[in-house]
């Protein structure tokens, strides 16, 4: 067994399910979410922490699953696009970026409703600056983004309406 | 519920699965599949002597390396020139596997097979290939010295060489009217290289069946019917044993039209060889270095022009820079030579384009295909007479303007489908009104003396262009109903992200009276459709909309008469509302569409309640009559294909207003305003769509985008750190407006929307930042340091 082959066992929650997988050192956790797991919601652009779309939440807060080994997240807890929705319902913001025509080719869009959840969980009121700047991590090469940004106001909008229904909040597994 | 649907904002239905992680992009495919890499050259032009693998032969998981000498039969031939054309005298295109020498950096030499990625690229990493250098040429006009030669059989690197000359109505030829003329101009403009870059790179995976010798390929295409005869071809198969699917596509805008990609037919062949499934993700430095890019362009301009600015002799001279291959053909330069004329009726043209060869990744079309630098070379010639004259610009555009009475308008110019350029419609003084109103042309002079008072410099640009749609040669549609009253919709072109599945649904419902709920589209399925050309000049709604229309007329038409039988009556009474046919005014002499369906087809078995209706001892088939009658074919389906004269002409017109600092040179975008035309709307949020996106690569074109090549051929910014898109922050809000000059040519009256919003985006930025600055603007993309740095060329 080389280095490179080597594997370690990596335990993780992925959308409230304790998943695991035997793993080489150097597996991206990108590459662990879609390969090994087969969460393949969670996309590649780049594999240099630049367009986003590798986005995914790591105990709540976004990282870049490209630029993250799956072993130093062992023990932790992970959601991806797949873990947004509630039971039979979309998300706020899932149904915002619906709603809002915020995606085209979609291969961006689970990168941004990561991100823009977390956001919006934090800042549940955003101001038209603190929209944009929420949004300004991620290329999308599309939409342009205008809808994306009238979806996070959107979001925010659904998110207030069904206030006091927490389970519709979405974005923590 | 309505089932009028045509015209109407509906939702997409893609997003459930694209927002939810459901979607199926390439690399989602073939979990066990085996991993293909490569290793690409790293040298501009070079002569391979020696590739050692066996290095890479220990590492663990290893499945197979392939060079271009294991390559058998029609697979180490060079891959297809896909458009030939009499001008493109020394089209040349690669070897799927460099055969001897390499002419850019990112060309594959070898190919890796191996159980994961990782893997493949270690053994990449280890294979060790020896090269001979040879010497590179980069950038086109050092390139057309000649002195140097990217194919040795090609004299001056010169591929093609075309002239275009449409004389004067009095017979004047161009360069006597510019000389005739009151006024001449004449100077130079530059157009960088950009790219696609759609945030999904290209990727192939397949898998070979040994039992029934089949071969299925998905491919992230925008044309999978036309990759599958090529793999057909290159492997040797039957037709038949062939089907290629593009799955959800990450965008294309371009770059996924050329096919096939190298990997796209090498996969495939190792899938076959090896008996396992194969595939290949392309990653983003790849996708710099051995995709395609597009735009770089040298422009030589001659203009004259009369007192009013009326502009009566054109002649422009391009030198467009292709790349090192040219499989798909001169079709950029070809549009831009043609487009060039916009909206306009020029006294007298002539164009004339050489395409070169260079040792830097191909040039094919990236959305816009050649028209941003047409557009480019036209607006910025005309706001060059228009300071030329101390003229407002629009007020020289609207002298130019060909009239709204003057359609059809002929150019007198061969398009890039090889057929007239003749417009078929548009309105471009209404354009010209609603944007100046929009953005508040006529009060701008006082905006900007306000600005200047408080030190600010702004400035205000225009931009007008007209885009050839939807052109030919042709698309299909199918259109079937099942008993269980849904409707199955397909088309062999493919979707990259453009909501074909919501606004052909928009059209099949609305066609057949049925809830948009019943009907489901597929697209770019070989298996579903297998005669198709391919997503790209803005050409999906007009071609496979028209074509799925007209199925679903054909089908109605046999709904119809099959439901008038069943209710006696005639068939020009009967209408169908949420999927029954009832006798207008009559709702209880009804039968539902799926009951049709069921009578469509006589059977002799019944499978369910409501196939018995349509058995042999059901009573329902008359006995004079053959159960299939003659002309008839059993099911309620039907097969259409729309395949034009030629193609429709979009137009549109955009204004910018711009803010540049005075110290810094920071180019700041305050306004964005849009009019586009492109005939009736479909679904305007999607229209919409297409327009922000489109004009956000614009500003990506006009401000931040460009390929960095060194004296090396090296591409020194092959990274998404380096190459710089837009983010939001960079987009300004885009504000439009609609105008709807239906297209005579087609039965819906539609023109493409995909491409447009690009269009005139570096024409425009152009213009208002050299209103703000009053310095011409004479290359794009500017950025803050060109800006600063032709301040101080000026003051100096
Ligand atoms: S793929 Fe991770 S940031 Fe682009
Ligand atoms: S929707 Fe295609 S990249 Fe964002």
């Amino acid at each position: 067994m080389s280095e490179e082959t080597t594997r370690y066992l990596v335990t993780l929650v992925v959308n409230g399910v304790v998943r695991e997988a035997a793993v080489p050192a150097r597996r991206l956790l990108s590459d662990f979410l879609r390969h090994d797991l087969g969460l393949t919601g969670t996309h590649v652009g780049c594999e240099h922490g630049v367009c986003g779309a590798c986005t995914v939440l790591l105990d709540g807060e976004p990282v870049r699953s490209c630029l993250t080994f799956a072993v130093t997240v062992d023990g932790h807890e992970v959601t991806t696009v797949e873990g947004l929705a509630g039971d039979n319902e979309l998300s706020p913001v899932q149904r915002a970026f619906t709603e809002c025509h915020g995606l085209q080719c979609g291969f961006c869009t689970p990168g941004f409703l990561c991100a823009v959840t977390a956001f919006l969980r934090d800042n549940p009121a955003p101001t038209e600056e603190e929209a944009l700047e929420a949004v300004s991590g991620n290329l999308c090469r599309c939409t342009g983004y205008q809808n994306i940004i009238k979806a996070v106001h959107r979001a925010a909008e659904i998110q207030a309406e069904t206030q006091g229904r927490p389970e519709d909040r979405g974005g923590r597994a | 519920m309505t089932t009028k649907l045509f015209g109407e904002p509906v939702q997409r239905r893609e997003d459930a699965r694209l927002v939810t992680g459901q979607g199926h992009y390439l690399d989602d495919f073939g979990p066990g599949a085996l991993a293909a890499a490569f290793v690409r050259s790293p040298h501009a032009h070079a002569r391979i002597t020696d590739i050692d693998v066996s290095a890479a032969l220990d590492v663990e998981g290893l499945v197979a390396v392939y060079t271009w000498e294991d390559l058998p039969g029609a697979l180490a031939e060079p891959l297809p020139l896909l458009i030939p054309h009499p001008a493109l005298t020394h089209g040349r295109t690669a070897y799927p596997l460099a055969r001897d020498i390499v002419r850019h950096v990112g060309e594959p030499v070898v190919m890796v097979v191996a159980e994961d990625r990782y893997l493949a690229e270690d053994a990449c990493a280890l294979i060790e290939v020896e090269y001979e250098f040879l010497k590179p040429v980069v950038g086109v006009e050092e390139a057309v010295q000649g002195a140097h030669l990217v194919h040795e059989d090609v004299p001056g690197n010169v591929g093609a060489h075309l002239v275009q000359e449409v004389p004067s109505r009095e017979g004047r030829s161009a360069a006597d009217a510019i000389d005739a003329a009151p006024h001449r101009l004449e100077f130079r403009l530059d157009i960088e290289r950009s790219a696609s870059m759609p945030l999904e790179g290209r990727g192939v995976y397949a898998r070979w069946d040994a039992g029934d010798g089949s071969l299925r390929v998905y491919s992230s295409t925008q044309t999978s019917t036309s990759v599958r005869m090529a793999v057909a071809a290159k492997l040797g198969l039957p037709l038949p044993k062939v089907e290629v699917i593009a799955p959800d596509v990450g965008g294309g805008f371009g770059v996924k039209i050329v096919h096939p990609w190298p990997e796209e037919i090498l996969v495939p062949w190792a899938a076959r060889t090896l008996g396992r499934e194969v595939k290949w993700t392309e990653d983003r430095r790849e996708h710099f270095v051995s995709s395609a890019h597009e735009r770089a362009q040298v422009q030589h301009v001659r203009v004259g022009f009369d007192d009013e600015g009326r502009v009566l002799g054109l002649d422009v001279t391009i030198l467009h820079d292709h790349g090192a291959y040219t499989p798909y053909g001169i079709i950029v330069p070809i549009i831009t030579s043609t487009q060039l004329l916009g909206p306009y009726k020029i006294g007298a043209y002539r164009v004339e384009f050489s395409s070169i060869y260079t040792n830097t990744v191909q040039v094919t079309p990236y959305r816009g295909a050649g028209r941003p630098q047409a557009v480019f070379c036209m607006e910025r010639t005309l706001d060059r007479v228009a300071a030329y004259l101390g003229k407002d610009r629009t007020e020289v555009r609207a002298a130019n303007f060909i009239g709204p009475d003057e359609f059809p308008y002929d150019q007198g110019l061969i398009f890039q489908d090889g057929r007239p350029l003749v417009y078929d419609s548009g309105n471009y003084p209404e354009s010209l009104r609603m944007l100046k109103e929009m953005v508040g042309w006529d009060s701008f002079p006082e905006m900007k003396a306000r600005a200047a008072a408080e030190g600010r410099r702004i400035g205000i640009g225009i931009g007008c262009y007209v885009e050839g749609t939807g052109v030919g040669p042709y698309e299909g549609g199918h259109v079937q109903v099942t008993s269980d009253g849904r409707v199955h919709v397909s088309t062999g072109l493919t979707s990259q992200g453009q909501g074909h599945e919501t606004v052909f649904a928009q059209i099949a419902a609305t066609e057949l009276g049925v809830p948009i709920e019943r009907v489901s589209v597929v697209t770019g399925d070989t298996r579903r459709f297998g005669y198709a050309v391919g997503t790209f000049a803005s050409r999906a709604a007009v071609m496979s909309g028209n074509a799925i229309a007209l199925a679903c007329r054909k089908v109605r038409e046999k709904a119809l008469r099959i439901a008038a039988d069943a209710l006696e009556a005639d068939p020009r009474d009967l209408e169908i509302t949420d999927g029954i046919v009832h006798v207008a005014g009559t709702p209880s002499a009804s039968i539902p569409l799926a009951t049709v369906a069921v009578l469509s087809n006589p059977l002799r078995y019944a499978f369910d309640e409501e196939a018995k209706r349509a058995t042999q001892f059901s009573g329902t088939s008359a006995m004079d009559r053959p159960p299939v009658d003659e002309g008839e074919e059993p099911g309620l389906e039907g097969r259409d294909y729309y395949s034009p004269i030629r193609s429709t002409f979009a137009s549109g017109m955009h204004a910018a207003i711009v803010e540049t600092d005075p110290e810094t040179a920071e180019i700041t975008i305050l306004r964005y305003a849009v009019v586009h035309d492109c005939g009736k709307l479909i679904n305007p949020m999607i229209v919409e769509g297409q327009i922000h996106g489109g004009v956000a690569q614009g500003v990506g074109g006009a401000l931040y985008e460009k390929m960095v090549y060194d004296e090396h051929g090296q591409l020194l910014n092959a990274s998404f750190m380096d190459f710089l898109m837009p983010y939001a922050t960079e987009v300004p809000r885009i504000e439009t407006a609609h105008l709807e000059t239906p297209s005579p040519l087609n039965p819906l009256g539609i023109k493409g929307a995909g491409e447009a919003g690009v269009i005139p985006v570096s024409a425009v930025i152009a213009s208002a930042i050299e209103d703000a600055e009053g310095i011409p603007i004479d290359r794009m993309p500017i950025s803050p340091s060109d800006l600063y740095t032709l301040r101080l060329r000026l003051a100096g």
